[in-house]
């Protein structure tokens, strides 16, 4: 074993590195899915399409600031941009007209109409943008590289994916753990998540918070999506893929569990890219086996909580 | 007196049957009916990630259809085309597929992108007696595994497209020692290895392969990979991946600076250089799936690829693409078929059983060349191979130093499977390799 590492440690050096960037837009996603989950308690299958739509608008938006003479910083903040544009335009608008109607149904039907959202999406987003790959990498180009050492070798990293991106992810988590304990519209938000009755009947107008929280949480899918703009081509269907890996890191952290979603992101991602690296054929397997393998100890999650808030 | 016929059950029963029976046999013998539409089924994809071929597929076939009809038709007759989306799915698209041919009675089937559709839809096609053109899917299964008598491929298949990069590989940077492989995870990413890898053995016996990726089909990041193949240097790095995820390979690869250590071999990027821009460097190998290329350098008819060219950028604002050009092969070999089977049927319109008997043989214009349909139903097409090249006339990567590979060279002769015939191949295969042309011609 200890042959081993000394053979494998800078390799693993290299796939750590590799893991957390990818964990960082992991977690980007995934927390906006659990806090809309642990606050509606509604699973929005069409958070894949709100990530799509938010990384499709990102393009647009940087692509606009390009053809109006804007410097090539300006693509940085275009990013933040039009996933704010995509979160304050489509969350509010979702959650008025779609979900408020369906807080009170079955879970079965509540998916249903989430899939039909995503379906409608997916169809909205190929009219707007077609089916030709997309890309604006821009921001990946305006920073460069650093190269990191490897034996008597150096292996160059996009400085956008080691460094910006994970800084984002922890702004993002540091953020959302003050703005949930620390404020008073946090708080709120936490009140109706332990017991929404119990809220209500304090005076807390529920339904807001649904708003407030909804609208956050589509913001928070279509920065995940922005940020992934400058690193991949987006093509139809990316939402289908990125929801899909969502759901195993909301399951695999326990439903509602910020944190949770932080350390599962981080599990997943150093994991596939440890797969990548000594194992290529596990690497599509990777986050469904630590899901069961948490699911299997835990089934409530990795942060979560026996079910005891509802009576 | 007796009755001269009298009317009991049994010939009652047996007049009742004839009446059915009878004009279906009669039928079958009289000539068919000049209709009014000649009515055609394209399976494509219209959405998912193979949408990507799929679109342009459709673009081209709407954009014939049109030129088509505005010189009268297939045999005087206009073209009326019906898609339908192979992206739902085998079951749905099967199901498509049946109501085309049985409610909407579609005089041919073009299917499909997708191998796996095609090899459903290939013996439905049979089983329904129904021209089937096999426009654009890969699979070499297809006819070394089952004889047809309606269906015709008339493009290549998966073999010629990946033993083409090879040899091409071979002639021109030969000392190649370690290779990688990063292709998508499903049927043709696993299949086309196989192909290399078999051929790669017998042509270049000794040569390791360093690592074998194959992300999941959709992956929207190869980061890992990419560090992975930083760290191992091959000298060749080979990767059939396609549409988007080709893209961001590409694009995450030059960031990174992976074209630096390796050559990279793909087979299918000709149909992302617009796309990439100059993104993919110089000095890299590149395949079409067949001789397309909209700056062929010797095409058989220059006025018709250039008027296909024009006509498609007009119309989609991009060159044209591989699956554009399969679609044009598709109908050039359709008017084909029907004019043969027409003149061979006395100048009448022929039945589904004449018009598929044309096939077989049949000769055929495709934007660059001259092709032909084998007995076996498999379509001879060249390959067009080179090697990228960035110049002030394209704002992306074009290819220069082309091998055009006769069919003869590449596709596995009729009657013999792919792997096993691959494994006869010598070293000396690369001397039969033609010269490259310049792009200068």
């Amino acid at each position: 074993m200890g042959n081993w590492f000394t053979e494998n440690g800078p390799l693993l050096g290299l796939a750590l590195l590799d893991g957390i960037a990818s964990a960082a837009l992991i977690f980007m996603v995934a927390v906006g899915l659990n806090l809309v989950f642990g606050v509606l308690r509604v699973l929005n299958v069409a958070h894949g399409s709100l990530f799509a739509i938010g990384a499709y608008a990102a393009a647009s938006v940087g692509f606009f600031a390009a053809s109006a003479g804007l410097p090539a910083w300006a693509s940085l903040p275009a990013l933040l941009f039009a996933a704010m544009l995509v979160g304050l335009v489509l969350g509010p608008l979702i959650e008025r007209l779609l979900l408020r109607r369906i807080y009170d149904e079955e879970p079965v039907l509540q998916l249903l109409v989430t899939f039909a959202l995503f379906m409608i999406l997916e169809d909205a987003q190929k009219l707007v943008w077609g089916v030709q790959p997309v890309s604006f990498s821009t921001p990946v180009s305006l920073m460069g590289t650093v190269d990191v050492p490897f034996g008597t070798d150096v292996i160059p990293y996009n400085t956008y994916q080691v460094i910006l991106l994970p800084a984002v992810a922890v702004v993002t988590l540091v953020g959302l753990a003050i703005f949930l304990r620390r404020t008073l519209t946090g708080r709120v938000i936490l009140a109706v998540t332990m017991d929404r009755e119990a809220a209500t009947a304090m005076g807390i107008d529920a339904r807001k918070v649904f708003l407030l929280t909804f609208t956050f949480g589509a913001m928070l899918a279509a920065l995940g999506g922005a940020l992934s703009t400058p690193t991949s081509s987006l093509v139809p269907g990316i939402g289908a893929s990125t929801i899909v890996l969502s759901f195993a890191v909301v399951a695999t952290a326990g439903l509602g569990q910020i944190e949770g979603a932080a350390l599962t992101a981080l599990m997943i991602g150093i994991g596939r890219s440890i797969a990548v690296t000594f194992y290529p054929e596990l690497e599509v397997v990777v986050p469904y086996i630590i899901m069961v393998a948490v699911l299997l100890v835990r089934p409530q999650g990795l942060f979560g909580v026996v079910e005891t808030r509802r009576v | 007196m007796p009755l001269p016929f009298q009317l009991t059950r049994r010939t009652a029963l047996a007049a009742g049957f004839g009446s059915v029976l009878l004009p279906a046999s009669l039928s079958a013998q009289a000539p068919v009916q000049r209709p009014s539409e000649l009515k055609i089924g394209v399976t494509t994809f219209l959405s998912g990630p193979a949408s990507v071929f799929g679109v342009p597929g459709r673009n081209a076939a709407e954009m014939l259809a049109e030129e088509i009809n505005r010189e009268g038709g297939i045999g005087g007759v206009p073209v009326r085309l019906f898609f339908v989306d192979e992206a739902p799915g085998i079951d749905h698209l099967v199901g498509e597929f049946r109501r085309l041919v049985q409610n909407e009675r579609v005089d041919v089937m073009f299917a499909s992108i997708s191998s796996g559709s095609c090899l459903a839809c290939t013996p439905l096609g049979e089983e329904l007696r129904k021209v089937t053109v096999l426009w654009d899917c890969g699979t070499q299964r297809i006819f070394e595994e089952r004889r047809y008598q309606y269906a015709f491929r008339t493009q290549a298949n998966a073999t010629p497209e990946i033993l083409a990069p090879l040899l091409y590989l071979m002639k021109t940077k030969p000392d190649f020692r370690t290779v990688a492989v990063l292709n998508q995870d499903y049927a043709w990413g696993r299949d086309s290895w196989e192909i290399w890898k078999t051929a790669m053995d017998a042509l270049k016996p000794g040569t390791r392969v360093v690592a074998e990726l194959f992300p999941r089909f959709g992956a929207t990041d190869f980061s890992a990979e990419v560090t992975r193949l930083l760290a191992l240097r091959p000298d060749v790095i080979l990767s059939t991946s396609w549409g988007g995820e080709l893209d961001t390979f590409i694009r995450q690869a030059a960031e990174r600076r992976l074209f630096e250590r390796s050559t990279f071999v793909l087979p299918l990027a000709e149909s992302s250089l617009e796309r990439v821009g100059r993104s993919l460097p110089a000095g890299h190998i590149v395949g079409s799936r067949g001789d397309h290329w909209h700056q062929h350098p010797r095409p058989a008819n220059p006025q018709a690829l250039q008027r296909f060219v024009e006509n498609y950028r007009r119309r989609a604002d991009a060159y044209p693409i591989y699956p554009t050009y399969h679609m044009a092969q598709a109908f050039s070999a359709l008017r084909a078929a029907h004019a043969k089977a027409m003149q061979a049927n006395g100048g009448n319109w022929p039945s589904d059983a004449q018009l598929a008997a044309a096939f077989p043989g049949l000769e055929f214009d495709s934007p660059t060349s001259r092709m032909r349909i084998r007995e076996d139903g498999q379509g001879l097409e060249p390959q067009l191979i080179g090697t990228t090249v960035h110049t002030d006339r394209f704002p992306f990567a074009v290819m220069d130093k082309m091998v055009i590979f006769p069919p003869d060279l590449v596709t596995t002769p009729a009657g013999q499977n792919s792997v096993a015939w691959l494994r006869t191949l010598t070293p000396d295969m690369v001397n039969r390799v033609p010269d490259p042309i310049s792009a200068a011609g």
